[in-house]
């Protein structure tokens, strides 16, 4: 196979070259999620990858572990059924923008506030690619999409934010760009025991980049190269951090996790004899 | 680093040049649509356009490895 081992490894390589358009900034971050798996030694029949629709939902039919490709906004709800069923499995769900915080919303927050063991990441390329280019509700105000011809006036979600404020124990924002830091936190999320929280900022060339003039998939690359900071460098010199996009570690704080706490319940009555 | 190759899968390559923009050497290029190895000799195996490629169409690999 003409490919390195990584991908050999854990792709299904028959099933390349897979559907996105040139330059889209999935099949990068998608590279560092399999990275951060490879790094960590997951045995791959213990890794299950949840998606539900949309461009990004495409990422785990390239995957080579146990995967699921799910109904639109549902994958946390699927995921929380399977974490549930065998929480020995490390529980990955990849989502969209669209995916995740319009439809799926409320599975968001809820999963967030549970605080289950899944590593959720979200590919933000701020539309909806696989239907047209709508706007989403990651849309900034004011870009332009096929439905927002004169501007869109909606106000955007801060994804991590909101994660955060939902109660997710682990949050932190990487870019297509920034794929040593994605693939780091990645890693991170994926070893946090709790509702762990990856946004990737990706690039969608083909939809958002053209509506809003970005240019092309390299311009796109370098405007998050040159517009974004990390956490840590503007909490030390907030001008540094001024109208960019920070990146990085937002938040880590562990607290009981959800099927854990399930499993004290059933200990507890198994041992009255009940 | 002499036994390193820069490799291409032209049947994954997509063309979005992401790589020929990132490559620090102008080793490459975009021709008919498709990224060309133009010049080889010129590689220092960063792997920029590895780590950069959303196809998984590039890599560096050794010598020996098929083509």
């Amino acid at each position: 196979m003409n490919c390195n081992s990584t991908t050999k490894n854990y792709y299904r390589t028959e099933k390349l070259p897979h559907i996105w358009c040139p330059g889209c900034g999935h099949g990068t971050l998608l590279n560092a999620v399999v990275r951060a798996i490879e790094k960590l030694g997951l045995n791959k029949d213990e890794v299950v990858v949840v998606s539900g629709i949309g461009c990004s939902s495409r990422a785990p039919g390239y995957l080579d572990f146990n995967t699921l490709h799910t109904t639109h906004g549902r994958a946390l709800a699927f995921a929380t059924g399977i974490k549930f069923a065998n929480p020995k499995l490390h529980v990955i769900v990849i989502m969209g923008d669209g995916d995740s915080s319009a439809i799926g919303g409320n599975h968001l927050i809820h999963a967030a506030r549970r605080n289950i063991d899944l590593t959720t990441i979200v590919f933000n390329n701020n539309i909806y690619g696989m239907t047209g280019g709508q706007y989403s509700p990651t849309t900034p105000y004011g870009d332009f999409a096929t439905t927002s011809a004169y501007g869109n006036i909606e106000k955007p979600f801060d994804l991590c934010s909101l994660a955060q404020g939902a109660g997710s124990t682990y949050v932190g924002r990487g870019t297509a760009y920034h794929t040593r830091l994605m693939q780091n936190l990645v890693e991170k999320a994926i070893q946090n025991k709790g509702f762990s929280f990856v946004e990737g900022l990706s690039i969608c060339p083909t939809y958002y980049g053209r509506k809003n003039k970005k240019g092309d998939a390299f311009e796109m690359h370098t405007f998050y190269k040159e517009n974004c900071v990390d956490i840590k460098v503007a909490e030390k010199d907030p001008e540094k951090g001024k109208n960019k996009i920070l990146i990085g570690e937002f938040h880590s704080c562990p607290k009981p996790e959800y099927t854990e706490s399930y499993q004290v319940i059933i200990d507890r009555f198994q041992g009255m004899g009940v | 680093m002499a036994d390193k190759a820069l490799h291409l899968n032209k049947k994954w390559c997509k063309g979005c040049g992401v790589c020929v923009g990132f490559c620090p050497k102008q080793v490459l290029k975009i021709e008919d649509n498709k990224c060309v190895i133009a010049y080889p000799e010129k590689c220092i195996h960063c792997g920029q356009c590895e780590l950069r490629c959303p196809d998984n169409a590039i890599y560096i690999g050794g010598r020996s490895d098929e083509q």
